[in-house]
This record gives C-alpha cells, sequence and structure tokens, in this order.
C-alpha cells in the first residue's frame, strides 16, 4: 500500500518535470524554427551590429544593436540599485532584526514582487518620469534611467529574498564560533556570514538580473522605446523585449519583419540561458571555494 | 485610458454564448476596436441569440486570424499588403475590403506651444532630424521631442506614407509608443512634444495644429476628412472571407448603414458619408 503511493507520487513527479522539459523543448523547437529562416535574408552580422532598426521602411533595416545597448544599460542600472539595496535588506532581516520580526519584514518586502509590472510602468509614466524631467531640466521623462529606477526596485525583492535565504542557511556555529573569538556584531557579519552565504548571492543576483532583462511592460511604458545609437542613461533607449512586444501584433504573420522579431526573442532566450549556465557556474565556484 | 485597457487584448463576449451556437468573431486593429465595439454592441441587442466577440490585437493579427479562420471579420486600419493578399489566396481565403469609417490624423502639440501651423514639409523635417529646435519654426527655444507610434503600427504607415513621403524618421530619441492614447498621454506631460493621433483621441490636454499643403492650412476636422482636403487621412476596413453570408453579411450591412455610421461617428470616427 505505502509502496503503492510511493510509486505513484514518484510517477507524478517524474511526469511534472518531464512534462516541463518537454514544454521548454518545444518552445525552443518554435522559437528557433521561426527565427532561423530570417537569416537566409540578412546576415547575423548585419543583425546584431546594424545601429538602425526600421523594420517597415522600404528597403527595411534590421539593426539591433541599439537595442542590445539599451537592455543592457537598462539592466545594468537596474542591478546598481537592486544589488547593494537588496544584499543590505538581506542581512538586515537576518542578522539585524530580532528573530520575531524577520518573517514579516521579509513578506513585506516580497510583496512588492507582487505589484503587476503594468503598475510600476503607469506610476513611471504619470510620476517619476514627469519628476526626472522637472528635476535633470530633459526634454522629456521617458529615459533609461526611469526604466531602472523602476526595474531595480522590481528586481529587488528577487535579490533580497534570494539572499536572505543564503543569509538564514548560514549555521549558526559558524557565528558563534566568530563572535566567540572576540569579534564584532559587525565584523562577523562581514566577514564570516557574508563570505558563507556568497553563492547564494550571487544566485540572487543573477536572477534579479534575469528579471530585469525579461521585464517587458513597465520598459514599454516608460522607457521611451526609442533606438537610439550610441545610448545614454538620460535619453529614451529601446530594448530587445519591447521591441517584441511593440512590434509583434501588426507584423505581417510569416513576413521578414515577423522573423526578425523571433529572432531577437531568440537572441533573448540565448542571453538568458547564458545567464543561467553563468550563474550556476559562479555560484559553484565561489560555493566550492569555501 | 479606457480604450488603453481596450486595446490590451481583453476580450469583450456579448451576448449570450452558447445558447444558439451562433458565434461572430471581430479580431484587428486597436484603431477600429472601439468602432467594433459599439457596433457590436447595439448589433447583439437586436440579436440576442448570437455571441459576438471583439477582441484586438492589430491589423496584423486580425488578418492572421482571417485566414487561419478564427475570426469572421478583420479590423484593419490599413489595407492588406501583397504578402497578406498571397498568403490568403494559397489558403483559399478571398478577403474582401469593406470601407466602415474614414480616421484623420491629427499633428498635435503640448497646449503650452505658441505654434499654431505647420506644412507637411516642416513635420517631415522634424520627424528626419532637420529641425531639431521650436525656434527654427518661430517657437520658443525649446527642443522638439518627437512621438510617434510604433513603426509596425497601421497609423504610423500612414503617417510615414502621406507626412514622411516613405522617409526613414530618423531623429535622434523619437519616443514610439504603443497606442494612440499613450501618445496624446506623452504630448501632454511634455513641453516640447510633437506627435500625431486619429481624430477620435484628440482631447483638451493636446493641442491639434492646422496642417499646411500648399499655401493653405487647415484645422483636421469631419468635413474636411470626409470632402477629401484634410491631407493626412486614411481609410478603415472590416474584411471578410468572399462576399459573406449569415450574420457576418447582417453585421457588416449594419455598420454601413445610417445608425452605424452614427456609432462610427460616437466611437470618435468621420463616416464615409454624411449622417446626421
Amino acid at each position: 500500500m505505502a509502496r503503492a503511493a510511493e510509486r505513484l507520487v514518484k510517477a507524478l513527479t517524474w511526469g511534472c518535470a518531464t512534462l516541463s522539459l518537454f514544454g521548454l523543448g518545444l518552445i525552443t523547437l518554435f522559437l528557433f524554427r521561426e527565427a532561423i529562416p530570417f537569416f537566409r535574408h540578412i546576415s547575423p552580422f548585419s543583425f546584431l551590429g546594424g545601429t538602425a532598426w526600421y523594420p517597415t521602411q522600404e528597403p527595411p533595416s534590421f539593426g539591433i544593436l541599439p537595442m542590445l545597448a539599451g537592455s543592457g544599460l537598462v539592466t545594468a542600472g537596474a542591478l546598481a540599485l537592486a544589488v547593494p539595496f537588496g544584499v543590505a535588506v538581506a542581512l538586515f532581516v537576518g542578522e539585524v532584526l530580532p528573530r520575531g520580526l524577520r518573517d514579516p519584514f521579509k513578506v513585506a518586502v516580497e510583496i512588492l514582487a507582487g505589484i503587476p509590472s503594468v503598475v510600476y510602468g503607469f506610476f513611471g509614466l504619470v510620476v517619476l518620469g514627469p519628476w526626472l524631467q522637472g528635476r535633470l531640466g530633459l526634454p522629456t521623462g521617458q529615459t533609461a534611467l526611469t526604466a531602472s529606477l523602476l526595474l531595480g526596485v522590481m528586481a529587488l525583492p528577487t535579490v533580497a529574498s534570494v539572499a536572505e535565504d543564503a543569509v538564514s542557511a548560514v549555521p549558526d556555529s559558524l557565528r558563534e564560533a566568530s563572535l566567540a573569538l572576540g569579534a564584532t556584531h559587525w565584523q562577523t557579519m562581514w566577514r564570516v556570514v557574508v563570505p558563507a552565504a556568497r553563492s547564494g548571492m550571487f544566485a540572487g543576483v543573477f536572477l534579479g538580473m534575469g528579471r530585469a532583462i525579461g521585464e517587458t511592460m513597465t520598459v514599454l511604458m516608460v522607457s521611451g522605446n526609442s533606438p537610439v545609437w550610441p545610448p545614454s542613461l538620460l535619453s529614451p533607449v529601446r530594448t530587445l523585449t519591447a521591441t517584441i512586444a511593440l512590434e509583434m501584433a501588426e507584423a505581417p504573420v510569416g513576413g521578414l519583419h515577423y522573423r526578425a522579431l523571433f529572432a531577437v526573442g531568440a537572441i533573448l532566450f540565448l542571453f538568458t540561458l547564458l545567464l543561467n549556465v553563468v550563474g550556476d557556474l559562479v555560484a559553484q565556484h565561489v560555493g566550492g571555494k569555501r | 485610458m479606457v480604450r488603453t485597457a481596450a486595446a490590451l487584448g481583453v476580450v469583450l463576449v456579448l451576448g449570450l454564448a452558447g445558447l444558439a451556437g451562433e458565434e461572430l468573431t471581430l479580431k484587428g486593429s486597436t484603431t477600429v476596436l472601439p468602432i467594433a465595439q459599439l457596433a457590436a454592441e447595439v448589433f447583439a441587442e437586436l440579436h440576442p441569440e448570437l455571441a459576438v466577440s471583439v477582441q484586438g490585437g492589430g491589423s496584423g493579427t486580425g488578418i492572421a486570424a482571417l485566414i487561419d479562420g478564427t475570426c469572421d471579420i478583420a479590423d484593419v486600419s490599413r489595407p492588406m499588403k501583397p504578402s497578406e493578399w498571397k498568403r490568403a489566396v494559397d489558403r483559399g481565403v478571398y478577403p474582401f475590403h469593406w470601407l466602415v469609417a474614414l480616421d484623420g490624423i491629427a499633428i498635435v502639440v503640448h497646449p503650452s506651444n505658441p505654434i499654431r501651423q505647420l506644412t507637411l514639409d516642416q513635420i517631415r523635417d522634424i520627424y528626419t532630424g532637420e529641425i531639431i529646435n521650436w525656434k527654427e519654426l518661430g517657437g520658443p527655444d525649446l527642443r522638439i521631442v518627437p512621438v510617434s507610434r510604433d513603426t509596425a503600427s497601421g497609423t504610423y504607415e500612414v503617417f510615414n506614407e502621406i507626412v514622411l513621403r516613405k522617409e526613414e524618421p530618423s531623429a535622434q530619441g523619437i519616443l514610439y509608443q504603443s497606442s494612440n492614447a499613450a501618445v496624446a498621454e506623452t504630448v501632454a506631460r511634455t513641453p516640447g512634444a510633437i506627435g500625431y493621433v486619429g481624430l477620435g483621441f484628440l482631447n483638451p490636454a493636446i493641442k491639434a495644429l492646422a496642417v499646411g499643403e500648399g499655401g493653405t492650412y487647415l484645422l483636421p476636422s469631419e468635413e474636411d476628412v470626409i470632402a477629401g482636403t484634410y491631407p493626412i487621412a486614411r481609410p478603415l476596413f472590416m474584411i471578410t472571407d468572399g462576399f459573406p453570408q449569415g450574420v457576418v453579411r447582417e453585421f457588416i450591412l449594419f455598420v454601413l448603414s445610417d445608425e452605424g455610421q452614427k456609432l462610427v461617428k460616437e466611437a470618435g470616427y468621420v463616416p464615409v458619408r454624411r449622417v446626421n
């Protein structure tokens, strides 16, 4: 009886795992099947290195360098905000707050992750953007900076939550040993807990990065979507995700523009894959050294 | 915002679905969406047994759905492209364009901008980066922020053809917005902005400019769009597979009737003929 139940559960979990792999496989297959024909018409070199994106002009130009740079810039800006604050929040919750307050505080931070991205976007469009425009004397508030600030806040819970898990997972024996040797609370935190939790913190950073690169709605609403080269923090930029969201609805199915958008999707896919692999390697490497 | 919400592809199902089993599905351009929704609402009242579903998604999406047989009527703000015709005919679908409304595209600026009129050439120079400051046009010393619909939209295509004469909008830092409402919103919040929206999206927070071609300047108005004198105007179509039968034909005839054309006006567009 017990063994039958065990077998059933085993089969179920096995089935679920296989199904998600199968789904991923299908997504990859379709993505590349739609994207690859594009490169029969346009060389990957002019696709990745071109600075002009006029997909509906005659003749069209398909250069995604401005979007690659835009995605990179916005993501870097978001991480510059989310990583220090996320790690600080994790340490505060895990090391400073009394135990009774930790869970409520952590839940509060995680609620940030539950706010729909369109709400962030709307806030950026009507409040943050115009405020930055007035403060910095810009021609428009729809800039890479606006998008970075919002994405930073959106990625913060991811970074903080994963980093805090890593901090709590550090065994108390390490802290006690450190304190017993005469180290202060601060020294213990900085020299013992942070190094011990490093791999988990890196995992949080990479997850936050994935969140920032993949976010679409918010950047679409606040970044101005201008494929400019070279990009700057105070000018409008366009990201890879926003390009797909903006243009997919109107691109004739099966046409070159449609395939170009799938190619952009494939590039994003490869990026995220690379990010995950590198994240895993870094986390393992850093963790292994400890 | 209502339009934005609608444009996000919310599926609106009217009537009692599944009772009689008869369905009518419209899909396509977000520009035509307000007309389709209003018409579907009134039409469903006249035909309570019918389930009418109206979806946005864009002209391209609507045409693809018509070809795949997942909608009965494709709403489009541009005629079909040769590649789409070919795809349709290859699949045995024979598209039939019905002119259901006209739309004028208004050139708009921030209400604080003293400029009242521009020629088509001046507007083109702004979007191609030849003119970058309002003082070059007799306005204040203020950097121009051009705002555009995304380059895949039907509204952009019309603007590109009539105003830009198919040139690339190569000005630095053009803001691309995903809907007419977002263009209006951005222009209303940016003192240096210039943008373009369908007539139905004009509101007191933005100022329409008189547009000049060959010496005469015209503010966008219904009369001038119907008369063909306002230079930036376009037709809006509903496309069916072949000459329609049954409820699809009834629906098209309803949209083209005086009552339907009044709804076109109510949605903020220009009827194909004068109706009172």
